[in-house]
């Protein structure tokens, strides 16, 4: 079979996919303190280890389109286990591209859970959520499972529009996040401790130039026509670009100050709402969408503290708010030229129904086999690092690495541990002798990281 | 021999130094510091959320001198480092018993 150029595009779009993985890293290391940045990047970095070998053993059996399924809700993992039986030249680009979302789809759950979860646990967690959460829902919207047109739901509402994952990657992630965060716990001193505060914005503006460029593969690289492709690619900018000013508006008027982080997490809400209707809302639907979408999410992150839960690094204010945004907005705008037609395009309500349905299902499924999978783990081998690790850092606790070097006589990230035990906040640790020829200050949170 | 010890702020620690060399002074260590006084601290937003920072980013800067020259320096400090706003920091002297230039091991004020 000849490599036409619609498989090199989906080649070229499947490198672009993974490589929001590591902007995801960025992203989300430099929205941490400097002591857990390190930790924060691997949490990311380690979901391509786990869920890409995953996805080649038996994530694509699961999620590939398939008779022999179970109740519309997963394929068999087996009938093309570690990817043989395939029968199309093109399985492999395809299965290559669904991998890199099933990677994403997992990091993105980590920034919830920031500075404090148990590195070991997330390496347990992230294949068998990846298997047990994401591959199905995958099926489901889109491996001809429940949700597509021969699904039940398909037949019984009408097929689900969700073209790039505003069901499957982001209402999903911010579910699992929350779940998350539910059974681990809060981090010390939240809302209260100012070190909690970024450690490097030019960090998350990179992350998020990085995540924009590789959205252009994750939303237009399952493309089937030019015309198509043309309109993801416009969509992909213009929701982004709305939202990105619609956060910076609510920060002018409420905060006083336009800042950068607000626009990077504008442009990651803008793609986040665009994701699941870039194929099926027009140029000027996808600004409305981002406006919405930036705005929706600059006011929803506040929500964590009025309500108590620790979600670090807002991937339910940015993914579950934005990502049921963009999928319920498809009842409303999608035109009738890409498909079924929304509410304002005189389609009534049935696909809005089912967008709203579809929405309702992913929370209630993620939040139940979240919870599943994280509470056995948590109670058994902890899912979360101890008190002392937590002061230490999770850099030098579980990695013994620090992500900086800038401090006199090489205390690197224990620069900010330092700060806390002249502060007095936090008691210092009794150093151990044995570890002498380090300095005071580094034997002080050294131990931590022999025991962890 | 006295040690003078000064918390700046960090943007007059040229002048501070320029002032120092003009009067003569050989060396100095430098150190970056944090804290607070009467000034306190200030505010930073992420993402709407508001985290007082009480601790603010001063400069440390420390310099041996002789009984004689220590108040002379103390002014100079003083002077190229005041800004008559909240925050200008402090500055302070203490007794040296010892001082010893490591390189030949002269002692005292030779080692100044």
């Amino acid at each position: 079979m000849e490599l036409t150029a619609g498989l090199v595009w989906l080649l070229v779009a499947s490198a672009l996919v993974l490589f929001m993985t590591p902007g995801l890293a960025f992203f989300y290391g430099g929205m941490t303190r400097a002591k857990s940045a390190l930790n924060m990047m691997m949490m990311s970095f380690v979901a391509i280890g786990t869920v890409g070998i995953m996805w080649v053993l038996w994530g694509a059996s699961m999620s590939t389109s398939n008779e022999d399924n179970f109740y519309q809700i997963f394929a068999n993992p087996f009938s093309h286990f570690g990817l043989h039986n395939f029968t199309d030249p093109a399985d492999l680009l395809k299965v290559g591209y669904a991998a890199t979302f099933a990677i994403i789809t997992v990091a993105l759950i980590s920034g919830a859970v920031a500075d404090r979860a148990k590195f070991s646990a997330w390496v347990i967690f992230t294949p068998i959520w990846a298997t047990l959460v994401y591959a199905p829902l995958a099926f489901m919207v889109w491996g001809g499972g429940l949700f597509s047109k021969d699904g039940w739901f398909g037949q019984t509402f009408a097929p689900v529009i969700d073209f790039a994952g505003g069901t499957v990657v982001h209402i999903n992630a911010g579910v699992a996040g929350l779940v998350l965060v539910l059974i681990i716990g809060n981090r010390k001193g939240f809302g209260k401790d100012p070190n909690h505060r970024p450690h490097n914005i030019p960090f998350v503006m990179l992350g998020a130039a990085i995540l924009w460029f590789g959205w252009f593969g994750f939303n237009a690289g399952a493309a089937a026509t030019v015309e198509q492709a043309g309109l993801i690619w416009i969509n992909t900018l213009a929701a982004p670009a709305a939202a990105m000013l619609g956060w910076l508006a609510v920060e002018r008027i409420r905060d006083g100050h336009p800042t950068s982080l607000g626009a990077a997490s504008g442009v990651v809400a803008g793609l986040v709402a665009i994701t699941p209707a870039c194929a099926n809302v027009s140029p000027l639907g996808a600004i409305a969408l981002g406006i919405v979408a930036g705005i929706a999410s600059a006011l929803a992150v506040g929500l964590k503290f009025k309500l108590g839960y620790d979600d670090s690094l807002d991937v339910v204010g940015v993914h579950l708010v934005s990502g049921v945004i963009g999928t319920v907005a498809i009842g409303f705008l999608a035109t009738p030229a890409q498909g079924a037609a929304g509410l304002l395009y005189g389609g009534g309500a049935t696909q809005l129904v089912a967008q709203v349905l579809a929405a309702l299902f992913s929370v209630a499924f993620t939040a139940l086999m979240t919870l599943i999978i994280a509470y056995p783990i948590h109670k058994t081998l902890g899912f979360r690092i101890s008190e002392r690790q937590e002061i230490a850092g999770a850099d030098l606790s579980l990695h013994a690495e620090t992500a900086y070097e800038f401090g006199v006589g090489g205390h690197g990230g224990s620069f900010q541990p330092l700060h806390d035990m002249i502060t007095g906040k936090f008691p210092a640790e009794p150093v151990d002798p044995s570890r002498a020829g380090a300095t005071k200050a580094q034997s002080a949170t050294g131990k931590e990281s022999v025991g962890a | 021999m006295k040690l003078i010890t000064a918390i700046v702020r960090p943007e007059k620690l040229e002048a501070v130094r320029e002032g120092l060399e003009a009067y003569g002074v050989q060396g100095l260590t430098v150190s970056a510091a944090s804290g607070y006084g009467r000034q306190r601290g200030y505010t930073e937003v992420y993402r709407g959320a508001e985290y007082n920072v009480d601790l603010l980013p001063k400069i440390r800067v420390e310099v041996l001198a002789t009984d004689e020259q220590a108040d002379d320096i103390l002014d100079v400090i003083i002077a190229s480092s005041n800004t008559g706003r909240a925050g200008d920091g402090k500055v302070w002297t203490m007794d040296v018993h010892e001082a010893v230039r490591v390189r030949t091991g002269e002692r005292g004020v030779a080692a100044i």
